[in-house]
């Protein structure tokens, strides 16, 4: 049996975005402002033009003041992680912002925003064409954080498995568990295909995956301000929330 | 990177649960159900070929002290080798951080399956069986405090087991009473089957508040459900049962059987047609009975009787 205490190979990174967001040091809030809106710019630019139905462009200008706003630190200051989760914050302010911008101007204004951020709206606005009816704008940005920490994580593990010379592990990951194809190839082809052992093929693919959850962890770790609220997100992200 | 499709990202989710038991003699069949503490999972012991039961925390424990709970759950287990609680066999922490232990993997039903299809007699029997345990865990100065339905299990073999010790205190030598990391005056338990004083939260709760609780679950055996407040009678409760419960649930402990064994005792008497200690029976109530109990001698002697009657009528003729 093991007693290996969790953790692995990969250097740990402990700083919180959250934190680190709220710095003085303007170099140091833009890189945390970047991390919060690589994991939050799909989920606002979805919510937004669900809940409020606006058209592309005006969502993609919002979205950018959105991020534009936290980096002045208009938001994130007044952000406590004893009464709320970051996620729901983020999305409560992205409902006030809207409200404000409502009553400012009855519209929102193209081009308001300082664009900084380098996002693919063209992408989201692809994915929403597959969003169904029945889902709200809540469960859909629900959905978008945990598809944003999923695909963050992936970044980790990957640049991880480069760092460490074991991409083949990664690109196993990547074949079997990240394939939508019904049925999935087997261990045995997989094997065969990567020109290894049908037991490193499951060896291999043990270690992605005990790596992937610990990136995954990581990541939200960095995204949350105290262990209580990492405790808290994780059980939503792990599926085991007692509401 | 490619966006990651929403079945792809269930799957992830699911995956993240599933606990990594690289390093171990165990491999994962399949999940079985979620405790209060994590989840329990199927799994194959490799060397002994046979099927287990890990109960494993999640992945990141909403609690800093679960882990210690789980170890002194085991360990309470293991300090309890009863036919009536399913046996402990491993524990430890895994590959991926989390803690486990490993049991016997029980195939069976659950008391609400069970009772289903039983009739009032087999429910009741039932009783003396949940209370062997009980009797043998209070014994050695451990209360289990979340007995319900949920956690009473039927085997293949019609075997009874008390399962999910997780909230069990230990008060027994070796076993440091308040170890289960439990806080002073925290409510732990299930409502409708939790007693009183453990709904309040007291720190000193005994072997008593059990007691409330097999009281509540005679009650569920009797009516397919808990109570909602005192046990009342009802055209389909016999008024020496619903006595029964009003005194296993009876707010002050002291009040209560003061043993599972002798609230099961009780529920026998009335099985044997025998008076029950918590009800007082009226004049034809214990006619009644004793009328059920004795239907052949009381027809033998009526039928006698009659007969002796019929023979001085006629003999006056």
């Amino acid at each position: 049996m093991s007693l290996t205490p969790q953790g692995g190979n990969f250097p740990l990174t402990r700083h919180s975005v959250v934190l680190a967001a709220q710095s003085n040091d303007p170099a140091v809030r833009s890189r945390a402002i970047d991390a919060i809106a690589a994991a939050y710019w799909k989920p606002v630019y979805k919510y937004v033009r669900m809940k409020w139905n606006i058209s592309t462009d005006d969502a993609a200008d919002f979205t950018q003041e959105f991020f534009t706003r936290l980096l002045e630190k208009e938001f994130l200051d007044s952000y406590d992680s004893a009464k709320g989760r970051l996620r729901t914050f983020l999305r409560t302010c992205a409902d006030h912002l809207f409200m404000k911008q409502m009553r400012d101007a009855n519209r929102l204004k193209r081009g308001a925003g300082c664009a900084h951020l380098a996002l693919d709206f063209e992408e989201a606005e692809r994915e929403l064409a597959a969003v169904t009816a029945a889902e709200s704008p809540e469960d859909s940005f629900d959905k978008e954080w945990m598809r944003s920490l999923f695909a963050l994580g992936l970044e980790r593990l990957r640049a991880g498995c480069e760092s460490e010379g074991k991409l083949i592990h990664f690109a196993l990951f990547e074949r079997y568990d990240l394939n939508d194809a019904d049925p999935k190839p087997s261990y045995a082809q997989l094997a065969s295909e990567f020109g290894l052992a049908a037991t490193d093929v499951t060896n291999y693919l043990a270690f992605a995956r005990r790596e992937f959850r610990r990136c995954v962890l990581d990541q939200l770790r960095d995204m949350t301000a105290t262990d209580e609220e990492f405790r808290r997100e994780a059980q939503a992200l792990l599926g085991v929330e007692t509401r | 990177m490619k966006r990651l499709s929403d079945s792809v990202v269930a799957r992830l989710q699911a995956d993240m649960q599933v606990p990594d038991l690289t390093g171990t003699r165990y491999a994962v069949v399949r999940y079985l159900a979620r405790g209060g503490m994590g989840s329990v999972w199927l799994a194959e012991d490799t060397i002994l070929k046979r099927r287990v039961a890990l109960k494993v925390l999640d992945l990141v424990a909403p609690a800093a002290d679960l882990p210690a709970r789980l170890l002194q759950e085991a360990r309470i287990l293991a300090s309890l080798e009863h036919p009536g609680i399913v046996p402990v066999h491993d524990a430890g922490t895994l590959a991926d951080g989390r803690a486990f232990y490993c049991m016997k993997y029980v195939e069976g039903q659950t008391l609400a399956q069970y009772i289903a299809e039983r009739n009032l007699t087999d429910r009741l029997r039932l009783l003396e069986r949940i209370a062997e345990p009980l009797d043998f865990a209070h014994a050695r100065g451990i209360i289990h405090r979340d007995l319900k339905p949920e956690n009473i299990m039927i085997g293949a073999f019609g075997e009874v087991l008390v399962m999910d010790w997780g909230l069990a205190k230990a008060g027994a030598p070796g076993l440091r009473s308040g170890e289960n990391g439990s806080a002073r005056g925290s409510i732990l338990g299930t409502a409708g089957y939790m007693s009183p004083e453990q709904a309040r939260g007291d720190a000193e709760v005994d072997h008593r508040t059990d007691i409330f609780s097999l009281g509540a679950i005679l009650w569920f055996l009797l009516k397919g459900a808990p109570p909602t407040d005192q046990p009342a009678v009802t055209a389909t409760v016999p008024r020496p049962l619903a006595a029964v419960c009003r005194k296993a649930m009876a707010a002050d402990p002291s009040m209560r059987y003061q043993s599972a064994g002798a609230l099961a005792a009780d529920v026998a008497h009335y099985l044997n047609g025998a008076p029950v200690r918590a009800y007082r029976e009226s004049l034809l109530e214990r006619a009644a009975r004793i009328y059920a109990r004795h239907r052949t001698a009381v027809v033998l002697v009526a039928v006698y009787l009659l007969m002796r009657l019929l023979f001085i009528l006629f003999a006056h003729r």
